[in-house]
């Protein structure tokens, strides 16, 4: 019986787009469905009642919610091809203290880089530096997070290099000049086909914040 | 066997799921206690310089930090009496609610740090997503993990005992057994099941270290997340 796949999702998500990566890497077929976040379908309804968040991954009619939680579904399921995580248990629990530590640490100062002004965004500005800074020294030499495969890790921070454009227009500041070997390993990683192609142009996302800060009165 | 060390803070209920996990696998391992609000020891600083909080699980003289990355660890290392189900998508549903207990612990654990008209808001929050765990997630089971005990029920067994506790010294009542039945029955459930019951910090000892903190919010400081 063939899968059927369905992922429910927002373009501009940073974890909508994990989603996209990890299936791509896999070579898996779906229907992408974009969801509009101030009209949301039935059918999102539905499948995350209690979140009613994108994305969701409909795998045979059933909802998987959460991109870190999807990314671990689509690597037990489809286990033979590319796999997402790594195989040592030691190494698996760095994987997911440190997409841990980016869903606390860096998402909460990315938002406020975008959403704030003055004393606030400088704040939130320093805040997301210092946890870029200790995701870099993460990485030290090696060329992804885990090593020389591409993996779990990489796909959970990647997703926000769409951002970065959007952050240092807003907050006046140069990314690379602060974290330059993070960008060396984005260029690295965007050089993927799953990747490039997964990731919004970061000058339609900076489009679609400055008009996401008009609905919200925020400019 | 390696050497098993679990880094913990007397009574930490995210410590506590550690301990549950590992004596439900029967897995040996050292206690070490931190003092974590006056004085971490450069033990702790070194082994989780990110957050320097505990619990931390320390195999082989590697260390894990975040309760939830620890118990995923426990699991792929000691499969036996397992916390998670074989199937991909119970998997991810395990995951769910494990995480939308870590998520939600704002709203849950609001009426600690909270008085007067705030703590009558905190409290109906806290309510609205205890409603949410009960009926989408517990549901008609005897456990969140099915039949048998599971990581979703080690995420909420501080509503089965460190509730009791807070509500005690507060006054505050979040789970009153006509309103969340579902929930009551797990809470007798958790609490009664032989290798739980064995591990949980004493009662009265409970009472005395909560209530030596003023309103709670120095605990509450200690048990959110950094």
């Amino acid at each position: 019986m063939a899968d059927v796949v369905i992922l429910l999702d927002a373009y501009a998500s940073v974890f909508g787009m994990r989603v996209r990566v990890a299936l791509a890497e896999k070579g898996i077929k779906y229907e992408y469905r974009e969801e509009d976040l101030r009209n949301k379908s039935q059918l999102l309804l539905k499948m995350n009642p209690v979140h009613k968040k994108i994305p969701v991954l409909i795998h045979n009619g059933k909802p998987v919610c959460e991109s870190l939680i999807i990314v671990h579904y689509i690597d037990e399921v489809w286990k033979d091809k590319a796999p997402l995580l790594p195989s040592d248990p030691y190494q698996r629990a760095q994987a997911r203290f440190w997409a841990d530590f980016i869903d606390k640490k860096l998402y909460d100062a990315q938002k406020k880089i975008w959403t704030a002004k003055g004393e606030e965004q400088e704040t939130a500005k320093k805040e997301f530096i210092e946890a870029l800074k200790v995701l870099e020294g993460e990485l030290g030499g090696k060329p992804y997070f885990m090593g020389e495969r591409f993996g779990f890790l990489d796909i959970a921070l990647i997703t926000f290099y769409s951002w970065f454009h959007t952050y240092e227009t807003l907050g006046n500041f140069s990314i690379e000049a602060e974290c330059p070997k993070l960008i060396s390993w984005a260029k690295r990683c965007m050089q993927k086909e799953s990747v490039s192609k997964s990731l919004p142009d970061p000058k339609k996302v900076y489009e679609y914040i400055l008009e996401m800060k008009k609905k919200l009165g925020v400019e | 066997m390696a050497q098993v060390t679990l880094l913990g803070a007397w009574p930490s209920p995210f410590v506590y799921r550690v301990i549950w996990a590992l004596k439900l696998k029967g897995v040996d391992y050292e206690y070490v206690e931190e003092d974590i609000l006056y004085n971490k020891s450069e033990r702790l600083l070194k082994y989780n310089p990110v957050h320097k909080m505990v619990p931390v699980l320390v195999h082989a003289g590697k260390p894990i930090a975040e309760s939830a990355v620890i118990l995923e660890y426990i699991e792929e290392t000691w499969p036996q009496n397992p916390l998670l189900p074989k199937d991909p998508h119970g998997r991810a549903l395990a995951r769910f609610w494990t995480k939308f207990g870590e998520d939600k612990n704002p709203a849950l654990f609001g009426f600690l740090r909270t008085e007067g008209e705030q703590q009558v808001k905190a409290t109906k929050e806290g309510q609205e997503q205890l409603r949410i765990l009960e009926e989408q997630g517990l549901g008609d089971k005897k456990f969140f993990g099915g039949d048998e005990i599971g990581m979703a029920d080690l995420e909420f067994g501080w509503l089965a005992w460190w509730l009791e506790v807070w509500s005690e010294i507060t006054g505050v009542t979040l789970i009153e057994a006509e309103s969340f039945p579902r929930l009551h029955a797990w809470i007798q459930r958790f609490k009664e099941f032989p290798t739980i019951k064995e591990t949980l910090p004493d009662r009265s000892a409970m009472l005395t270290h909560y209530k030596g903190y003023k309103g709670l919010r120095t605990p509450y400081l200690a048990l959110a997340k950094s």
